[in-house]
């Protein structure tokens, strides 16, 4: 069970490592540790849209 | 402040090897020569898919562990006391110390794609042998050092780009003819890769259908993630797979609708449809389409790779050709021309040797590496996962009846376009396969033809639908069928969305260096007008593709994989010269042999292309050849009338040029290079535009598995940091 439960957060933490959503938890968590306001998810998502837009990425063959 | 030593250090005392790993290695060993050498020995023999399969995970292995290791410590020298740009430059955007895990998830997305899928089953005419042996040996003496080499330099540069290294380390002379070469082989690619997905989805309602709601799936993802749920990627990609399943299984139904007529479309709609896409998808912000439909993209990519070494491994397939057909030795196949030498060297580039991942690996790769050592997992390991994406759809090729293959993949021109004329044609390449056999074909997976499906996707999911349903059973035939052209045209439509735009911020650059407000991303009337050249550029040569009567894959993929090596040529020139410039000449035959060998097979292509008095295989030959004939008033078959001998004359002309002036680009490049090879030498070393050392902090495991060292160091040092922050 334990090592069920181990794979199961290993899947997800990768997933949601792989998909930046956790970085909106690293975002936050600086935020409180520097005493900052973090800003609404919405505009902290379209500020990363915003970057992507001008930084295109090859997707090969 | 932490100051705990990274984990490896180059030169530093060698481990000793374990009773263990002596035996696992040893193992190891055992199990690829085995395969190996039934591979080699099997003749005229059933002969199980899995030989292949085996041998290949077994070289990897070893290659991985002894051969990668080898270059990252002796050849490069990567130091982990050295703080990657990443750790140096660290924004939170593209610089940004990544876990080696994820960026290896995220490198493999950018390198994978159709490339692997079709090459290897387009040379599966020269028999399984030759396909295989390529794959694996060229993947790690090349493709797979090529990939971890270049990462490596753009990394020690601050991630520059291979046309920037190349420009600054070997010359402006040089460097301008890369850039241009990089440009007009990304326009190839992009329209051969186009090609592919018009060849699979033409006279296919069911096919349209389901791609065709891709575009509506992702839109809604995009808004999805806009507006209702921003940020939730893995429940928005959720939504839109299940999404994905429920097109392919509706388009099942369209066929007896009213809607199956109207989405019967012809090769040139829907290349009138791709352009029109193309351009749309360009201009759009990203959000919108383009970022949606690549999460999309990467989860089938996972999920398909995952299910093909499953399903290998469960239905345990038999090859179904040759070792080695007589089309490898004489030249005459009708899938491509030419013999084994040099072609299938340049029909199978992806999986094999890729330029085009040179371009990933100095683009956005370098500048998340949190440590030097993981070059080799991320740039080595990375290849070798593509390369097994190869080896599995060269086994899917191989193990579909021959009959059937030969029926797919030769052009119209020759198989005649019916059932019966193309078992016919068949017939005189030494198969027996009866109409009945390919209408049934067809029907089995709802198609409402297979024959001349040339392109290589049909082909691969007809093989993959026969392996799942050993497999898994259930008499899904063509659903699998169908799944498989979904995934394989949503690669393809995400490079060109991606490709059209990297395209159009290239130009947009380079002509901004003249015009500057022309460089301005962001401004309308540039952003438009450059993708608009883009787009007609590689839309001109989806259109020559698709209209050529001789055949468009037959025509344009040799094209296609000479440029995608030439651009391979001209990423080792670098690394050649980055070798010398550091001093390093005892180690040069690492980049160098791989560069002679794609040197010799790319330029004696390139030369039996434009050279070759063989109309079959030389452009210009080609061309003179239904000149001639058309100024004597013949029709020469396939064309059928005047205009389509024109058609010829002029499409084999522009090929030839396009061939010569690729060879020529990577020429200028091979010669600027070779003087500073030449200075080098004499003076030992030059200095090139390495950033300095800046002593690293970050603590982080080398490879894929962390040993019990690498964790204790990796808590110590979060400790450490936990406290500092906390100080």
């Amino acid at each position: 069970m334990t090592a069920l439960a181990r794979a199961w957060r290993g899947v997800r933490w990768y997933v949601r490592e792989l998909t930046g959503e956790a970085r909106w938890d690293e975002y936050v968590e600086r935020c409180a540790r520097d005493d900052v306001v973090p800003m609404s998810r919405r505009a902290w998502e379209r500020h990363r849209a915003d970057a992507k837009e001008h930084d295109p990425q090859a997707r090969c063959c | 402040m932490a100051t705990t030593t990274p984990v490896r250090r180059p030169g530093g005392p060698r481990r000793r090897p374990t009773p263990a790993g002596v035996a696992i290695w040893g193992g190891i060993a055992l199990v690829g020569a085995v395969c190996w050498t039934v591979l080699a020995l099997s003749r005229g023999e059933e002969v199980s898919a899995l030989w292949i399969l085996f041998a290949a995970l077994a070289s990897y292995a070893i290659a991985y562990r002894f051969y990668a290791r080898f270059i990252a410590d002796r050849v490069l020298q990567v130091d982990d006391s050295r703080a990657t740009p990443a750790e140096r430059l660290e924004n939170g955007q593209d610089f940004d110390v990544t876990d080696r895990r994820v960026l290896f998830g995220h490198h493999f997305a950018a390198i994978a794609g159709a490339g692997p899928l079709v090459g290897p089953v387009l040379a599966a005419q020269m028999g399984y042998l030759p396909g295989t042996i390529w794959i694996i040996v060229g993947v790690i003496l090349a493709g797979a050092v090529q990939d971890m080499m270049v990462l490596f330099f753009s990394m020690r540069r601050d991630g520059k780009s291979l046309g920037q290294m190349v420009r600054e380390e070997i010359g402006v002379v040089g460097g301008t003819a890369a850039l241009i070469a990089v440009f007009a082989i990304m326009i190839i690619i992009l329209a051969v890769l186009a090609l592919v997905v018009v060849n699979a989805l033409a006279e296919s309602p069911w096919g349209v259908f389901s791609i065709g709601l891709t575009i509506p799936i992702a839109l809604f993802m995009g808004f999805y993630l806009r507006y209702l749920r921003p940020g939730r990627v893995s429940e928005t990609t959720a939504i839109g797979v299940a999404l994905l399943l429920a097109a392919i299984i509706v388009g099942g139904w369209i066929d007896d609708t009213g809607l199956g007529d109207t989405l019967t479309l012809s090769h040139e709609t829907l290349t009138i449809c791709l352009i029109v896409y193309g351009f749309v998808a360009s201009v759009l912000p990203v959000w919108m389409l383009l970022t949606p439909r690549d999460y999309l993209s990467t989860f089938m990519k996972v999920g398909v790779i995952v299910l093909l070494a499953v399903g290998l491994v469960l239905a345990r397939p038999v090859l179904q050709n040759d070792d080695i057909t007589s089309f490898a030795m004489d030249g005459d196949g009708p899938v491509f021309a030419g013999k084994l030498f040099p072609f299938v060297f340049i029909t199978i580039a992806c999986g094999a040797l890729s330029g085009f991942h040179a371009l990933i690996a100095s683009g956005t790769t370098p500048k998340m590496i949190a440590k030097e050592s993981h070059v080799r997992m991320i740039g080595y390991g990375g290849m070798l996962m593509e390369s097994f994406v190869a080896i599995s759809a060269l086994i899917a090729a191989c193990v579909i009846d021959q009959g059937l293959y030969f029926a797919m993949n030769s052009p119209a021109g020759a198989t005649g376009g019916t059932a019966s004329s193309a078992a016919e044609f068949v017939g005189t390449l030494g198969f027996t396969l009866s109409p009945d056999t390919l209408t049934q074909a067809a029907a089995a997976v709802q198609e409402p033809t297979l024959v001349s499906r040339t392109g290589g996707a049909p082909t691969l999911a007809v093989g993959i639908s026969q392996i799942f349903s050993d497999a898994f059973g259930g008499g899904l035939a063509a659903f699998w069928y169908h799944f498989s052209i979904m995934f394989e045209a949503l690669f393809i439509l995400t490079a060109v969305d991606a490709g059209t735009r990297v395209g159009r911020f290239m130009l947009q650059d380079t002509i901004g260096n003249v015009w500057h407000r022309f460089g301005d991303t962001s401004w309308k009337p540039a952003a438009w007008s450059a993708s608009a050249i883009v787009v007609a550029a590689w839309g001109y040569m989806l259109y020559v593709g698709v209209t050529d009567p001789l055949g468009g894959i037959n025509q344009l993929f040799p094209l296609f994989g000479i440029s995608n090596q030439l651009l391979a040529a001209i990423a080792l020139c670098l690394c050649v010269t980055l070798m010398l410039k550091h001093g390093k000449a005892r180690w040069v035959w690492v980049p160098l042999v791989p560069l002679v060998w794609d040197l010799v097979t790319t330029m004696t292509a390139s030369w039996q292309k434009v050279f070759s008095d063989n109309p079959a295989i030389g452009y210009f030959a080609q061309a003179d050849r239904y000149r001639e004939a058309r100024d004597a008033g013949q029709v020469l078959a396939p064309a059928k009338d005047g205009g389509q001998m024109d058609q010829i004359i002029t499409n084999s002309t522009t090929n030839g040029v396009l061939q010569l002036t690729f060879a020529i680009l990577v020429i200028v490049v091979v010669a600027n290079a070779v003087l500073v090879w030449i200075r080098a030498i004499r003076a030992g070393g030059l200095p090139t535009t390495e950033v300095p050392a800046v002593p690293s902090h970050v603590v982080a495991p080398a490879d894929f598995f962390a040993t019990a060292d690498e964790k204790a160091a990796v808590r110590e040092w979060e400790q450490s940091r936990l406290t500092g922050s906390r100080r």
